[in-house]
């Protein structure tokens, strides 16, 4: 059998999400936005929640996520997506409403709005996604960054006498009475990105069920920040990242 | 013993090169293609071993820009 004789819409098993808009992504190739992206329009799709729920972009590269997902979408100012999140669940309590942000705005200028839409237990889902870097300024040092890893603005690699450690926000979080739900996943292989997928779903379906605040890290890549391939950012993620930050549920309630 | 058949189509004014596709694949069905170029640039993703194909759907998942899709026979 030859691939033109394959290649029939009756023989399609895997197809491009229906909640993706027909545009072209601005991020960079290999990019994880792309990949958690499209598991949230899946996820949104099979939940059939897309005319109830309400997205809230944040600042960083995932700025235009409004132009890409077929939701409704808010962009909140730097850092306050879980603040403009509490206040639409609030006064729309029938709705689905979620954020989507980098470690530069939430762990950093969010970390108060942050922690306390979650000690709240605001009925939202925080997807997080963690790249140890300010992808879209260029590659800075944020309050994520490993120890030793060269950056923009630590060129020598961040030191702790003087840049700090890690902040390990998701274990902040799950460790308030507010959040339902905690967990840290990747999307660097075809199993992971399953695993992030039913996580995403559990936390979509926590919010539908009121049952408080969600939070879904993902340990991502910035490549273009890095400096490596998209393939090589993959492996020095695994190697690296994955052991400051292990994969797996903190807090399942 | 039936035998799976696959094919996968890939956006190629979408697809941006990134070789994720490629590295995911456990039979090594994609390549990048070589001298070819897309709208923007990129040297884009086909399939360069058709025939070895088990639809899968690895290089699907993967993909960041949601560019490739999966096509399955079972042949008994």
């Amino acid at each position: 059998m030859k691939p033109q004789d394959i290649i029939k819409p009756e023989n399609k098993v895997i197809a491009r999400p229906r909640l993706l808009l027909d545009a072209h992504t601005h991020y960079c190739p290999g990019c994880s936005h792309g990949v958690v992206h499209k598991l949230i329009a899946e996820v949104i799709d099979e939940l059939g929640i897309e005319d109830n729920t309400i997205g809230v972009a944040p600042v960083g590269c995932a700025v235009f996520a409004y132009n890409y997902i077929d939701i409704d979408w808010v962009e909140a100012a730097h850092g306050r997506a879980p603040a403009v999140a509490t206040a639409i669940s609030r006064l729309n309590p029938g709705n689905v409403v979620f954020t989507y942000q980098g470690d530069g705005d939430l762990a950093a200028i969010g970390t108060a709005e942050t922690i306390h839409a979650a000690n709240r237990g605001e009925n939202i889902v925080i997807v997080f996604i963690n790249n140890a870097i300010y992808g879209m300024t260029g590659g800075q040092m944020a309050p994520t960054t490993l120890i030793g890893q060269k950056t923009a603005t630590t060129p020598y690699g961040r030191r702790v006498d003087l840049n700090g450690y890690p902040i390990k926000i998701s274990d902040i979080l799950a460790g308030l009475d507010g959040t339902c739900y905690v967990t840290r996943q990747a999307v660097h292989t075809p199993a992971a990105v399953r695993k992030t997928k039913a996580a995403l779903k559990k936390a979509f379906q926590n919010a539908m069920a009121k049952k408080g605040t969600s939070v879904v890290e993902v340990v991502s890549t910035c490549n273009s920040g890095w400096k490596l391939s998209p393939a090589d950012s993959n492996k020095w993620m695994v190697e690296h990242m994955t052991e400051k930050y292990p994969l797996g549920d903190l807090k399942n309630v | 013993m039936p035998k799976i058949l696959g094919a996968v189509t890939v956006d190629e004014a979408r697809c941006k090169g990134c070789d994720l596709c490629v590295v995911a694949c456990p039979v090594d069905v994609l390549s990048l293609q070589p001298k070819e170029v897309n709208d923007r640039g990129y040297h884009f993703a086909y399939m360069a071993n058709p025939e070895k194909c088990i639809a899968c759907g690895s290089c699907a998942l993967v993909c960041p820009d949601a560019c490739i899709e999966v096509y399955r026979v079972v042949e008994k």
